[in-house]
């Protein structure tokens, strides 16, 4: 047994792996790797952690971010335990939830208007932030710590606890999980294929943007992916509830995504090979969504980019 | 002949229609094909060398990307999307 924690902080990480039997194809093994075991429930406590104690900030320094989401969550943790004051930029209409669970953990909200939604969030801090010299933000998109937490950390374990990875599954929001496990897990094996999961955005949310709004975040190197897939909201849905029924894993909604990419992934590879899928968060955060008793879950997911 | 889906952003470009055909084996022939068809909807995804940087174009539900880009084959009857490029984090609409 592992010695007593000091601080919450130290049990981030070192995240389970667990076989997916059930939902594996035959003579293929897929396992999947629960960052949802992390302190606040998801993949980024990782990376407010390297990257908070990468800033290494003067006294008087704040950190602002924008964010309405596990980062948020994530950060929140780190700057309570390391003693820093940080403020959250979200757009106005961000879940309930979401403000309860950052203001309990002490953060300060700050609204952004809900027609910006992300966008807007991120331009509101970089205003706030260029406006006081105080403010320090991190920015996940473009942290190089980020991506050196998933090579250190996340891409490390995995290639600690399994002899041999043919591919890696992950979900693509920063890039930093697929940048950094990947370039760790094709150290290990050249041959590996990292594999993309990616959202299919609603109407509605693409609707608010120009392709002139378009982002590429900075530490993503498409480059360096094998292999880049869309997933429907449909097909997210249905994983995470082939997840749920056949392997009693509650996930959210990016990680049905990844598992449904490493399902059609393992299709194509020969016998004896081993799948990696890292599911990023518990399905917890996303209760109060509409898509768990909607027979039409497109519709119902319509005006929400979900990760 | 295939079918391409055309995003919200893109839709000025098609008179509003939310799919157009297009032809050609390899993503390339296709861009070309849509460019002399729609002139316009090409221009601001594909330049006639690359692809736009904040655009993604996908066959059958794969980045072209990472398929060989511009080489990528197509079959007949694919179904391509266009895609404006788009950081993940819960970014709600409404």
């Amino acid at each position: 047994m592992p010695a007593p924690a000091n601080s919450l902080l130290d049990l981030i990480g070192n995240t389970p792996l667990v076989e997916l039997k059930r939902l594996s194809p035959p003579g293929v093994r897929i396992f999947a790797k629960l960052e949802s075991q992390n302190p606040t429930g998801s993949i980024k406590d990782r990376i407010a952690l390297a990257m908070v104690d990468a800033a290494n900030l003067e006294p008087g320094k704040e950190l602002l971010e924008p964010t309405s989401g596990n980062t948020g969550i994530s950060l929140a943790l780190v700057a309570k335990l390391r003693g820093l004051k940080l403020t959250c930029v979200m757009p106005e209409n961000a879940t309930p939830e979401r403000r309860t669970v950052l203001g309990l953990y002490g953060a300060t909200i700050v609204d952004s208007p809900a027609e910006g939604g992300s966008n807007g969030a991120v331009r509101l801090a970089q205003e706030l932030a260029a406006a006081d010299d105080r403010y320090v933000m991190l920015f996940q998109y473009a942290n190089e710590a980020n991506v050196r937490a998933h090579y250190e950390g996340t891409g490390a374990e995995i290639v600690r606890d399994l002899p041999r990875v043919d591919a890696l599954v992950a979900g693509l929001g920063t890039g930093g999980t697929l940048m950094g496990t990947g370039a760790r897990v094709k150290e290990a094996n050249p041959d590996a294929i990292v594999a993309a999961a990616e959202p299919v955005p609603g109407e509605l949310v693409m609707g608010l943007r120009s392709l002139e709004d378009g982002y590429v975040p900075p530490i993503l190197d498409v480059s360096k992916l094998d292999r880049k897939l869309l997933v429907s909201n449909a097909e997210s849905v249905a994983a995470v509830r082939a997840l749920l029924e056949f392997e009693g894993i509650f996930a959210g909604v990016s990680s049905g995504a990844v598992a449904h990419v490493a399902r059609r992934i393992a299709d194509d590879l020969p016998e004896g090979s081993t799948v990696v899928c890292v599911l990023a968060d518990g399905g917890w955060k996303y209760l109060s969504a509409p898509f768990w008793h909607e027979t039409d879950v497109e519709e119902s997911m319509e005006g929400t980019l979900w990760w | 002949m295939s079918v391409v889906r055309v995003p919200p952003a893109l839709r000025e470009e098609t008179g509003g229609a939310r799919e157009v055909e297009a032809d050609g084996a390899t993503v390339r022939e296709l861009l070309d094909n849509l460019s002399s068809s729609l002139p316009s909807l090409g221009e601001r995804i594909y330049d006639g060398e690359g692809i736009r940087p904040f655009v993604n174009v996908y066959v059958d539900g794969e980045d072209v990307r990472t398929l060989g880009g511009l080489d990528a084959p197509v079959r007949e009857h694919a179904t391509v999307v266009l895609l404006p490029a788009m950081a993940g984090g819960s970014a709600r609409a409404r």
